[in-house]
């Protein structure tokens, strides 16, 4: 990969790559630890010609953003946790009407306003369930500044294919470090641009009817075709429906175009894993002491893989199930009690093998944490 | 009829229960977008939740019946995104003003060129007749059992001290006046604010012994007047009808009340956008 | 705004009511000036005395359900309400 070299924070990285992938409309509201996404967007974003605005609230900052989608563009918002917790309405309204938006989520400890300056992986469940009602979700991570880029393209254009919000959950660490990040050139990372309709103006315009790929191509608004977009179940024509039916096809649809796409939603990296022994698994920031310790373990010739999951909603049940069919001890190294380890144990045959290796103190999880925590795994004692 | 180009047919007959003033302010607010002549595929209507945001599925628009208070915040969006559009929003007042307070001032204070139009109808009628920021002291109301204790908010000089640029009162026994009003809140280059003072039999009406549609209207006709109008000392009819609000026995006021210019916000992100790429 | 007509209006063609959408609130009757229109027995607005009809268009423009019309006669032009 050839391109300009720059040495930015995570959440910088993370506006290259909205940038690349064609941002143009971004409403926010400033929270630590996502703040410099908006800052650098609000430089950046006028400059290209898109629209920048701070709005008064994160609720707001949400709908806006739903709004200027609705319009043709391709729109972001970043947040932190309690900032995420005012989004679920809205965020639930966009995974209802089908518009595309990506939502970034710099994870900060919780509960509440919790330690606004410190590390955490606890929003994960919340991601996926935080919204009320049933529905799917698209959440992906990243542990370095090459794939918080990669990740954030990744988001705007799955966003678009199958119109639905992406929420990018990145952490703390993975926001504020500093490290080397590489801009691909224009071009070398495809992009996915919205799918409009050829529907001609005077003609029967069906927003919501999928087509035989699932996808449902968009009109703006503005545009020639005027319909009806509504929170409420809706037929086709985006006109509120109670036909036991028709809720019942929505919910299916909103369900099935996720959850059957698991594999191909599936982003992850591998290290070691064919014949692993003790298999951890991790994501964002922890996996990066992760990878630290497997490393160090498999040149030392002990049989130590790393499975670094990048998309974590839809969970990757077959995918894990898969690389952990062959290990004895596997460990799922995050900063929260448990959230990951939970899908993990869903997913893998002999649950008992998986193990937590966790910090929930607001502190990074190094690889002498986990070092610890393997010997006792392994029955080694501390 | 012309009125029909502005409507969806086959939704009628609307949902909203007889003599429900909301079809009044629909019946206007096409009128008025009629005499103004508009394209349709220029008009963008967003609304938020409540028997009053229904008013988006009914019209002929770009529309986007979004959630409880938030129809504001999704309509700068699309504005920001598209400013040749024309983006109305009609709103309860509980949509506007309790669950949307926040959004309707801040729109107000960054004088983004929407029309906010809000069916004052001083209750929540979709849930049964709960009391709103505009349901007044001494109303009475399903979960006001001994009377209302919240005083209510006044639209006007909300909408004015946050900002707005235009802000209006009509009613719907004023239709006429109430169009023309609609109209100019169209046209203005700004915030726009329309209060429309509705009413709802079934459950203001009934709970509050102000009779029918008819009765309401009538009423709404005498507690009302033009800008710098009389007091209503002497209208003894009002006083024993409405004896509870002695204490303020003006009358409220309709009309133009802010008409005023300030920098507009899309157009002044236009600017941004100049001296960004300026590197200035 | 009637032009000082006090009995029946050339310019009308009809007076359409939807029953269909006519809930029967009775804000057409109620305010009408000429009482030209009145509720049947199934509580629907109709027209009882068309001729005294001075076409002030109030009815039609407070009607709540969209249900009355007012056609003019060819010959005056576009319906517009700025009579």
């Amino acid at each position: 990969m050839k391109g300009i070299v720059k040495f930015v924070q995570g959440n910088e990285a993370c506006v290259e790559g909205a940038l690349y992938a064609g941002l143009d409309f971004f409403a926010g509201y400033p929270i630590t630890p996502s703040t410099e996404i908006a800052e650098h967007l609000a430089f950046r974003l006028p400059k290209a010609g898109g629209k920048f605005i701070q709005m008064e609230d994160e609720i707001a900052s949400m709908c806006a953003i739903v709004g200027a989608s609705l319009t043709g563009r391709k729109v972001m918002t970043a947040t932190s946790g309690p900032g995420f917790s005012l989004m679920q309405e809205a965020l639930g309204y966009a995974i209802m009407t089908e518009i595309p938006c990506v939502i970034v989520n710099v994870q900060r400890g919780g509960p509440s306003t919790g330690i606004p300056t410190h590390v955490s992986q606890g929003d994960v469940n919340q991601t996926r369930w935080g919204t009320h009602g049933d529905h799917s979700i698209i959440a992906l991570t990243a542990s370095n500044n090459q794939d918080v880029f990669a990740m954030t393209v990744e988001a705007f254009n799955i966003s678009e294919t199958y119109r639905t919000p992406v929420v990018l959950l990145f952490d703390e660490v993975v926001g504020h470090m500093r490290e080397r990040l590489v801009l691909p050139q224009k071009g070398e990372i495809p992009i996915v641009e919205r799918l409009r309709t050829s529907v001609k103006a005077g003609v029967d315009y069906h927003p919501y009817l999928p087509r035989e790929d699932g996808r449902l191509p968009m009109s703006d608004f503005g545009g020639v075709h005027r319909y009806n977009v509504t929170g409420l179940y809706h037929d086709m024509w985006g006109f509120p429906s109670d036909d036991p039916g028709v809720v019942h096809g929505l919910i299916r649809h909103l369900v099935d175009k996720i959850e059957n796409r698991t594999s191909q939603l599936a982003r992850f990296k591998d290290f070691y894993t064919e014949d692993a022994e003790f298999l951890l698994i991790s994501y964002g920031s922890a996996a990066r002491s992760a990878r630290h310790i497997v490393e160090r373990r498999h040149r030392r010739g002990e049989k130590f893989g790393l499975l670094e999951l990048m998309t974590l909603w839809p969970f990757p049940y077959d995918l894990v199930k898969q690389k952990a069919a062959g290990a004895r001890y596997i460990v799922v190294v995050e900063m929260n009690t448990g959230q990951i380890c939970q899908s993990v144990r869903l997913a893998v045959d002999r649950p008992e093998r998986v193990f937590l290796a966790n910090r929930i103190d607001g502190v990074l999880i190094n690889p002498t944490d986990i070092q610890r925590m393997l010997h006792v795994i392994g029955g080694k004692g501390v | 009829m012309a009125l029909k180009n502005y409507i969806r047919e086959r939704f009628f007959p609307h949902f909203w229960c007889a003599g429900c003033g909301h079809g009044i302010v629909m019946n206007g607010l096409i009128r008025a977008i009629e005499k103004l002549g508009l394209s349709k595929n220029d008009v963008v209507m967003v609304s938020g939740i409540g028997c009053s945001s229904r008013i988006t599925g009914y019209l002929d628009f770009h529309t986007m019946h979004t959630l409880h208070g938030r129809a504001l915040a999704f309509a700068t969006g699309i504005k920001l995104s598209r400013q040749e559009l024309k983006v109305i929003v009609p709103m309860g007042d509980g949509d506007a003003l309790a669950i949307g307070g926040n959004h309707f001032i801040h729109a107000a204070r960054r004088n983004i060129d929407i029309t906010a139009i809000v069916m004052n109808n001083r209750i929540y009628g979709m849930t049964g007749g709960q009391y709103s920021p505009l349901s007044g002291y001494g109303t009475m109301a399903s979960t006001a059992p001994y009377s209302n204790i919240d005083q209510s908010f006044d639209v006007v000089e909300l909408a004015a001290a946050a900002g707005a640029t235009f802000v209006a009162r009509s009613t719907t026994y004023n239709v006429i006046e109430m169009a023309e009003m609609i109209q100019n809140a169209i046209l203005h280059k700004g915030f726009s604010v329309v209060e429309i003072m509705s009413q709802c039999p079934t459950y203001f009406g009934r709970r509050n012994k102000l009779g029918d549609a008819v009765d309401m209207l009538k009423y709404m006709n005498r507690t009302t007047t033009t800008i710098g109008s009389q007091w209503i000392d002497e209208d003894q009819e009002l006083i024993e009808i409405d004896s509870e609000a002695k204490e303020e026995q003006l009358k409220i006021e309709r009309g133009i009340f802010i008409r005023k210019e300030r920098p507009e916000y899309c157009a002044a992100y236009d600017e941004v956008i100049r001296r960004a790429k300026e590197g200035k | 705004m009637q032009g000082g007509l006090d009995k029946g209006n050339p310019k009308l063609r009809e007076l359409v009511i939807n029953r269909q959408w006519c809930k029967g609130c009775g804000v057409c009757v109620a305010f009408c000036p000429k009482h030209v229109l009145e509720l049947d027995d199934k509580e629907k607005a109709v027209v009882a005395r068309f001729e005294e009809c001075i076409c002030c268009r109030y009815c039609e423009l407070r009607c709540p359900d969209l249900a009355i019309e007012m056609p003019l006669l060819p010959q005056y032009g576009p319906n517009d309400l700025s009579a």
